[in-house]
């Protein structure tokens, strides 16, 4: 890990997370294919540069830590499919609107702006409650 | 020990299990155990009480020091007494209360022998994580009895309510437990009482056991879930809201007070709630119209009494405390019996509209009177006992404001001698109103078993009013196994003239003429009526919590994905943040480049990704992130990696043409731009999100001290994985679990593709051309480079899946490659060009290849070893040479399938145009 390095990834974090913060599907596809590539340049750096991981190309010693890269690579292979995933749901949004803008939650802003109904809390049921006009009445029966 | 409170819930279980054909008759099976922690105690009663505890353990967690610790000694032996005692009677009384059938009994019946059960183990527990489970069961059973009538809304709300109050003081109970319990360093309750630990904590944990027994014992300000809990049917209010569960509190106060009383805080808080309570509650009683609610008052102002006596904690009021349990629990359950008949028979409780009982009820007339002058302290009952012996503890006990507290005790007393008057008064028929019923009653009597369980207690009272020595031992006994340096314990009816007796009278008379004045008193107590009560109180809480949500949910989740991401990153980058700067030392400034190949990477990384994130069309923004990932591409060559730099490639083109294939359909620009503000606090949240990621990414690769072990991994590649390419043995023999779940992902998330792609489209039939406004125009130089090329580039796929074991390739490698070949037949003939290419559907060539993997995983097993091992394979062919294949290979070709699968289904789903209708 050099500065130059963890500087690219952490520049492709910032670019990504901002475009997965608009409003479009498909530039927050976009965001999220760079943060995958930061996630991947941290995972290789972190492990030390050599020569390609295969046995008897070199001494073995000068070999490139091949866990990361094995790491990495199922990595790619996962944000491809997920890539997929959302550009199928770019798609449908395109079926369905003609164009791929993520909307607003409709229940969620109307639960905001209306309040959850209220819970039945008013039947309590205690009579003592009651009592207390009732003993009144009495003594205005009965008189001082 | 264990095996009763078992006994116990099978029974009440059983009965719960057996639903509406348990009826009535369950009844029986009910009291069985009960009945027979009866006989127990009674065998056990003699050693128990003499001194000798006995105890039963049974290890649970251990390593948390919960174990299931029961222990019977004294104190634990009269609420046995109690809880298994009244409970036969209960059991016995209900017989004749409830119908014989009907909805709700047998789910009734059941709940009482669990609520029993639960009982039990709550005063047997030595552990006080134990003892706070079966404290929490209590509330539950307690919960579903008062609810048992579900149809009626006042039970439910009532039901809610006492759940609500008596569970937060027991969450405040188990985190005063918890912080004794590690201040003691055991949770074995005799173990923290006989060397009881001291501290802040301490306190602090003293005090929020006491909310708990508060709340459980219903004392100001947590009383407000008493009456409401009258909603239950009487056999239930019998029981627990008067015997037995509200009585818990009691125990607790009783258990920790003598270890505990010296603490600063306790005396002052606990006589302070207790005699609050206790007169509060005696006033509310005497404006009670329904007899029921009147007991409900009644039974927050003994407890109250019960607690001051228990939580002063000195030898002699720790005495007084048990005789009063006793006595209670005696005259209350008796008198709610009595309730219950007369509600029974005559259909109200409201003592307003009771006719005068005429000379059939005169056994039930008895049984209320010795019962209420038990409640009220008349000699010759065992009421007036227990007052004795109180008011003697209050009056020689060395404790500050003695003196005022025996003043407000013998005020308490004068009001609870009034309400028991007027209670006797009321359900005798005599509180009725003038006119509507002077004439005696008509209501038939009940029969002689319905009365005889009260008529039982009524009955002890007596006698252990006239002779109480009986019940030496037990009071004693019980306050010995508390304190063990009680003396041991005279009761007796006549002590001689002395202070008690003369205080005793003073309650007597004044409760008398409290009730001879009720009429000119009641505007009084209505005024007190107008305080804020505890239910108040209760529904402005719930009132509070329900708004304090809306609000909060109306600003935290108003519906827009930006926010909710946003809010979601700039979390996790503060927190992370944070705690670098909290916790981790910086490992100072690693070196600044590494070499010259990376310097041109990264900056066409950074070039293409700005471009990426700025263009305003979506096809250039398409084609710059496939230009990023080709620099990452170039970025893995320099670091050393073959089979990822290949991988990558391949990858980066398929996944340039899935954007196009989607992204062909949508409007050329982005249209609205985001206002000036909105794109600021983006701006903002990207730029901490990467300072965080800059910062996290030096310390965390400069902290490393560890060797890494792919060290290990390389040295036995060769020997145990018979590969030399490491990457691609660690992918699909070392790590080929990963591997498996992988491909399932994908295959996941292949299905979700063509789910959400093709729903909702009419049935197609594999097609012959039917859409023809996307058909291609054929051109003949393409198709016939496609076709010369596409077998070449197959064999190569293939050739990569081979040989990845050792050189670069493998099977992801191979499968992309096998799918950037059926796009070139794509780009050549359109959908019926790759639909052409085989009679199997594109998942069938995904399912295969998971199968083939998944086998590969099994078939280990048969063979003996673990899941996934790989075993070589060496023969000598004639013409090949030697060969030697791996079970990974296997494996490895059903990752080829399902990449290759994976990127048939993307072309299935997005290959055609939906407008058009497959016929």
């Amino acid at each position: 890990m050099t500065v130059l390095l963890a500087a690219t990834a952490a520049t492709l974090f910032g670019l990504g997370t901002y475009l997965v913060l608009q409003r479009k599907l498909s530039r927050i596809i976009i965001g999220i294919a760079l943060l995958g590539h930061g996630a991947n340049i941290l995972m290789v750096t972190s492990g030390h540069r050599g020569n390609a991981p295969i046995i008897g190309n070199g001494p073995d010693g000068d070999v490139a830590d091949p866990l990361p890269q094995a790491l990495a690579l199922t990595a790619i292979v996962i944000s491809f499919g997920v890539s997929a995933l959302l550009l199928a749901l770019a798609y449908r949004s395109w079926l369905l609107t003609s164009d791929d803008e993520v909307q607003d939650d409709l229940e969620d802003r109307d639960v905001a702006r209306r309040g959850a109904p209220d819970v039945d809390l008013e039947d309590m049921g205690t009579d003592a409650e009651a009592d207390v006009d009732d003993v009144a009445a009495d003594a205005a029966e009965v008189g001082p | 020990m264990i095996a009763l409170v078992l006994a116990h819930a099978a029974a009440g279980l059983g009965i719960l299990a057996a639903g509406r054909r348990a009826q009535r008759g369950a009844l029986a099976i009910a009291a069985l155990p009960a009945a027979a922690t009866l006989v127990w105690l009674a065998a056990e009663a003699s050693g128990v009480l003499g001194g000798d505890a006995v105890a039963q353990a049974v290890a649970w967690v251990p390593a948390l020091d919960v174990n299931v610790d029961l222990r019977l000694d004294g104190f634990a032996a009269l609420f046995v007494l109690l809880i298994s005692g009244i409970g036969v009677l209960i059991f016995a009384y209900s017989a004749r209360y409830l119908p014989p059938s009907g909805e709700g009994v047998g789910r009734l019946i059941g709940l009482l022998a669990l609520f029993a059960g639960s009982m039990l183990g709550l005063v047997l527990a030595d552990n006080l994580i134990l003892l706070f489970g079966f404290w929490e069961l209590t509330s539950l059973t307690s919960f579903l009895l008062i609810g048992n009538e579900h149809t009626s809304s006042r039970a439910r709300a009532a039901a809610l309510q006492a759940l609500l109050v008596t569970s937060t003081g027991g969450l405040a109970m188990l985190a005063g437990f918890v912080l004794i319990g590690q201040a003691a360093g055991t949770y074995r309750m005799s173990a923290v009482l006989a060397d009881p630990p001291g501290g802040t904590a301490v306190t602090v944990g003293l005090v929020l056991v006491l909310v708990g027994a508060f709340t459980k014992s219903a004392q100001y300000p947590f009383h407000s879930w008493l009456p409401g809990a009258m909603a239950a049917p009487t056999p239930v209010s019998a029981y627990l809201h008067s015997a037995t569960m509200v009585k818990a509190g009691v125990y607790l106060v009783g258990r920790f007070a003598p270890a505990f009383a010296g603490v600063a805080v306790w005396r002052p808080l606990v006589v302070s709630v207790g005699l609050v309570t206790m007169v509060a509650g005696g006033l509310r009683a005497l404006r009670q119209h329904d007899l029921k609610l009147l007991l409900a008052f009644g039974t927050v102002s003994q407890l109250g009494f019960m607690i001051v006596l228990l939580g002063i904690g000195t030898a002699p009021a720790l005495v007084a405390g048990c005789a009063l349990v006793l006595a209670h629990g005696l005259f209350k359950a008796a008198l709610f019996m009595v309730v219950g008949i007369v509600d029974h028979q005559a259909g109200t409780r409201d003592l307003r509209r009771l006719h005068p009982v005429g000379r059939r009820w005169r056994p039930v007339a008895v049984v209320t009177v010795v019962s209420a002058a038990s409640m009220a302290g008349v000699p010759l009952t065992f009421g007036f006992i227990a007052k004795e012996e109180d008011f003697v503890a209050l009056a020689e006990g060395p404790f500050p404001w003695s003196g005022l507290v025996l003043a407000l005790v013998v005020a308490g007393s004068t009001l609870t001698a009034a309400y028991s008057l007027r209670f006797a008064w009321g359900a005798l028929g005599l509180g009725g109103d003038r006119d509507r019923t002077s004439e005696p009653s008509q209501i038939p009597p009940p029969a002689p078993a319905f009365l005889a369980p009260a008529a039982l207690l009524a009955g002890l009272t007596l006698v252990l009013g006239i002779a109480p020595a009986l019940v030496d031992r037990w009071a004693g006994g019980a306050a010995r196994a508390l304190d063990p340096g009680v003396e041991p314990v005279h009761l007796a009816l006549w002590h001689g003239l002395n202070l008690p007796l003369a205080l005793s009278a003073v309650a007597l008379a004044g409760g008398a003429a409290l009730f001879a004045a009720h009429d000119r008193l009641a505007p009084v107590l209505a005024a007190g009526g107008r305080l804020p009560s505890g239910a108040a109180g209760y529904r402005a809480i719930l009132r509070g919590v329900n708004v304090g949500a809306d609000r909060l949910t109306a600003v935290v989740q108003n519906g827009s994905l930006p926010t909710y991401a946003g809010v979601i990153l700039t979390t996790a980058a503060l927190l992370t943040t944070g705690a670098l700067v909290a916790g981790g030392g910086w490992p100072g400034w690693p070196s600044l480049v590494g070499s010259a190949g990376h310097v041109a990477v990264c900056a066409a990384l950074l070039v293409t990704a700005v471009a990426a994130a700025a263009v305003h069309r979506r096809f250039s923004a398409a084609l710059l992130v496939g230009a990023t990932g080709y620099a990452m591409a170039g970025l893995f060559v320099v670091q050393g990696g073959a089979d990822l730099a290949l991988t990558q490639v391949a990858i980066e083109t398929l996944s340039t043409v899935l954007f196009v294939l989607v992204l062909r359909r949508l409007p050329d620009r982005f249209e609205s731009r985001a206002p000036n503000g909105r794109r600021a606090v983006r701006a903002a949240v990207a730029v901490a999100v990467g300072v965080t990621v800059f910062a996290l990414a030096l310390t965390a690769s400069g902290s490393r001290d560890a060797e890494p072990i792919s060290g290990e991994m390389v040295e036995r590649a060769v020997p145990d994985g018979d590969g030399r390419n490491v990457v691609n043995v660690i992918l699909v023999d070392f790590r080929g679990f990963d591997t498996l779940g992988e491909i399932t992902v994908l295959s996941a998330a292949g299905i979700g593709i063509v789910a959400l792609a093709r729903a909702g489209r009419r049935p197609g039939a594999r097609g012959d051309g039917a859409d023809r406004s996307l058909r291609v125009r054929h051109l003949v130089v393409v198709d016939v480079a496609v076709r010369l090329v596409f077998p070449a580039v197959m064999v190569g796929s293939v050739y990569l899946l081979f040989a990845g074991h050792n050189q670069p390739g493998g099977g992801f490698v191979g499968g992309i490659v096998a799918g950037a070949a059926v796009a070139l037949r794509y780009v050549a003939g359109g959908i019926d060009d790759v639909r052409s290419l085989s009679r199997a559907h594109p998942w069938t060539v995904l399912g295969a290849g998971l199968l083939v993997a998944v086998t590969t995983a099994i078939v280990p097993l048969v063979f003996g070893g673990a899941v996934l091992e790989s075993a070589a394979l060496e023969a000598d062919l004639p013409l090949l040479g030697h060969l030697k294949v791996t079970s990974a290979l296997v494996f490895d070709i059903g990752v080829y399938l399902v990449v290759l699968g994976l990127v048939l289904m993307v072309f299935e789903s997005f290959g055609d145009d939906p407008r058009v209708p497959a016929s």
